[in-house]
């Protein structure tokens, strides 16, 4: 187990609660999906489950060690966090962006020298992105942005990777590239994953384990074929679902269809 | 940034160091020469080669307007350039904002300040520095007091207690003005505030430049850091450096850098914008080729300037006008060419 989450609690300050009582745990090698209405408190869920906000109650614990206890270094060694990709102020080069995800392994003095670019170089091409080396991040589309990203969270090599809608703006093939880099990286390099997502759909495919908050404060948490059914998804995003069985190439796809809001009284 | 004549293969070239050393050193041998008595090169270099191993002179005139009179402007230039638009890349690395300058936090305000009140009580040359300094120091952690220890969200209270910092010192500033001898304290404040190298003299150099000399080299040490701090705070912050003292580090080098700069020689506006600007467009936007690109071009820039300031007429033009008059049409034309850099 690589990381549990105990009675975690939060709020922002002179607001109310909104996350109480989570519960999770993470295997190696598992990807834990993270699915809620918009506003919900995924972002501040992720947030809060690698330290970057503090539970008011609760904790967190990587490798049964209480996160709070370790030292940035440690902790920002093991996990990558991939947030939501914005405009940056200053447009680094693809490189140069893959390069910046190796800091946790620098001392304060060093920099990337020759070993770490022919790092980011080799990674770069595990990713499929060698093209994008010399390119500013700021004229990259979503797609190509995301890819750098996730090639800077593994030159870290981590054992957990934390994204916050990797495959959000993204067209279908750049969102099929990125959940099948996820899912190449926890089910066969080891690498765990958590990601946040509005597409159930999604986390059906490659989700070991979901995570569905609603409204009510409440939450559902399971593995996702069971978590992810019709009734707890209309349930939480107050919205008439259905769920349809694909067949392909002698795999089973779930494709899951919102087809009309539900009415407020079925709450 | 892909392999150009300054970068390869994530270092610079020799090409691009040798340019970067000899820039700022070629443009003070030529201005050491220009002024408004012209000095053959040679008589230069022969000044420069007594100074340094002593001797005897065969012109004292030439040997006094070179050793006494030009070399500490240009020394001072130098340091002042070079710090001021490192300074002012670190601040902009800092708070994400191509815009920021050196006066973001409200060094300048609270140096001038200092000043002002210095020249009111008739205090010496070097007492003026001393005390403009120390008030600009203070000015800083003033402003820091205001913005408090509220971590995340810091750094826009950071800017913002800054610019708090700032206009209250302005109109203290004003204050004192206003109540200066209008004959012959307010022509004297205004002209130091306007920014000059006029006064300069080793003296004041050892006074100003070990401060600025270890800012420079903090920032130049750390220079990699900025990078990663002009990321998202969340995303700084998952990177694993202690990114609360790296940026207390970085504000506190840039300030002492400042404050030593404006205490030497007044305002000087624009290159903390200008250099670092110039800088990115040559080499992309890691700090890693700004910084030291930034010391060379903005120690030959204000030496250029302080060379026209000078020399463009017979009564010595501030600096501040110059930087701006040559430095506005300059960053227009640079931002025309290039528009990429900025987002």
């Amino acid at each position: 187990m690589i990381l549990e989450v105990q009675n975690g609690c939060f709020g922002y300050p002179k607001q109310p609660v909104i996350l109480e009582n989570i519960n999770l745990r993470l295997e190696e090698g598992h990807i834990l999906a993270i699915l809620g209405p918009n506003g919900i408190g995924k972002t501040t869920l992720l947030k809060c489950m690698i330290g970057l906000l503090p539970w008011h109650r609760g904790k967190t614990l990587l490798y049964g060690k209480d996160i709070h206890t370790l030292k940035p270094k440690d902790v920002w060694s093991t996990i990558s966090y991939i947030p939501q990709s914005r405009g940056f102020a200053f447009s680094y080069t693809g490189l140069e962006m893959v390069l910046l995800g190796r800091s946790a392994h620098l001392g304060t003095f060093q920099q990337p020298g020759k070993e770490e670019i022919e790092m980011a170089e080799a990674m770069m091409e595990r990713v499929g992105i060698t093209r994008l080396a010399n390119k500013d991040c700021n004229r990259m589309s979503g797609g190509e942005l995301q890819m750098v990203l996730i090639a800077r969270a593994l030159i870290n090599e981590p054992k957990l990777i934390i994204l916050d809608e990797p495959e959000t703006g993204l067209d279908f093939h750049n969102q099929v590239l990125v959940l099948n880099m996820v899912e190449r990286l926890a089910h066969e390099s080891g690498i765990s994953a958590i990601m946040n997502t509005h597409y159930p759909t999604n986390a059906m495919s490659v989700a070991d384990e979901a995570l569905m908050l609603n409204r009510k404060g409440e939450f559902f948490y399971g593995p996702a074929a069971e978590i992810l059914n019709e009734e707890n998804i209309s349930y939480s995003f107050d919205v008439q679902v259905l769920v349809d069985e694909l067949h392909y190439q002698g795999r089973s796809v779930r494709s899951i269809v919102p087809v009309a809001l539900r009415e407020e009284t079925a709450v | 940034m892909k392999d150009t004549i300054w970068i390869k293969k994530g270092r610079f070239t020799p090409l691009a160091v040798v340019l970067m050393f000899s820039l700022p050193l070629m443009t003070a041998l030529i201005c050491l020469c220009f002024g408004r008595m012209n000095v053959p090169v040679g008589e230069v270099l022969s000044a420069l080669r007594v100074a340094l191993t002593g001797g005897s002179t065969s012109n004292v005139q030439n040997y006094s307007i070179v050793i006494n009179l030009r070399l500490p402007r240009i020394l001072m230039a130098i340091i002042v350039g070079a710090g001021l638009s490192c300074a002012g890349n670190t601040y902009q690395s800092l708070f994400s904002n191509p815009l920021a300058t050196p006066d973001i936090l409200g060094v300048t305000s609270g140096t001038c300040v200092g000043a002002i009140l210095a020249i009111i009580l008739s205090c010496s040359i070097l007492e003026t520095q001393l005390i403009a300094l120390v008030f600009g120091l203070i000015s800083v952690c003033f402003t820091l007091k205001i913005a408090g220890k509220s971590d995340g969200r810091s750094m826009v209270y950071l800017v913002l207690a800054g610019t708090i910092a700032s206009s209250l010192f302005n109109a203290l500033g004003s204050l004192l003005k206003y109540t200066a001898d209008p004959q012959d304290k307010l022509p004297e404040i205004t002209y130091w505030l306007m920014g000059s190298f006029t006064s300069a003299s080793y003296q004041k150099i050892l006074i100003g430049c070990p401060l600025i000399l270890a800012g420079i080299i903090i920032i130049y040490l750390l220079r990699w850091r900025l990078n990663i701090l002009s990321l998202s705070d969340d995303e700084a912050r998952a990177s694993g450096i202690n990114i609360k003292q790296t940026r207390m580090l970085f504000i506190v080098a840039s300030t002492l850098v400042t404050a030593s700069a404006v205490s030497m020689c007044g305002q000087v506006g624009w290159i903390g914008l200008l250099i670092p600007h110039a800088s990115r467009m040559l080499v992309g936007s890691n700090n890693r080729y700004v910084v030291p690109l930034s010391l060379s071009l903005g120690a030959s820039f204000m030496i250029l300037i302080d060379t026209l300031s000078r020399s463009i007429s017979i009564i010595e033009l501030p600096l501040s006008i110059l930087t701006a008059i040559i430095g506005a049409p300059a960053f227009i034309s640079l931002l025309n060419k290039t528009r990429s850099n900025l987002q």
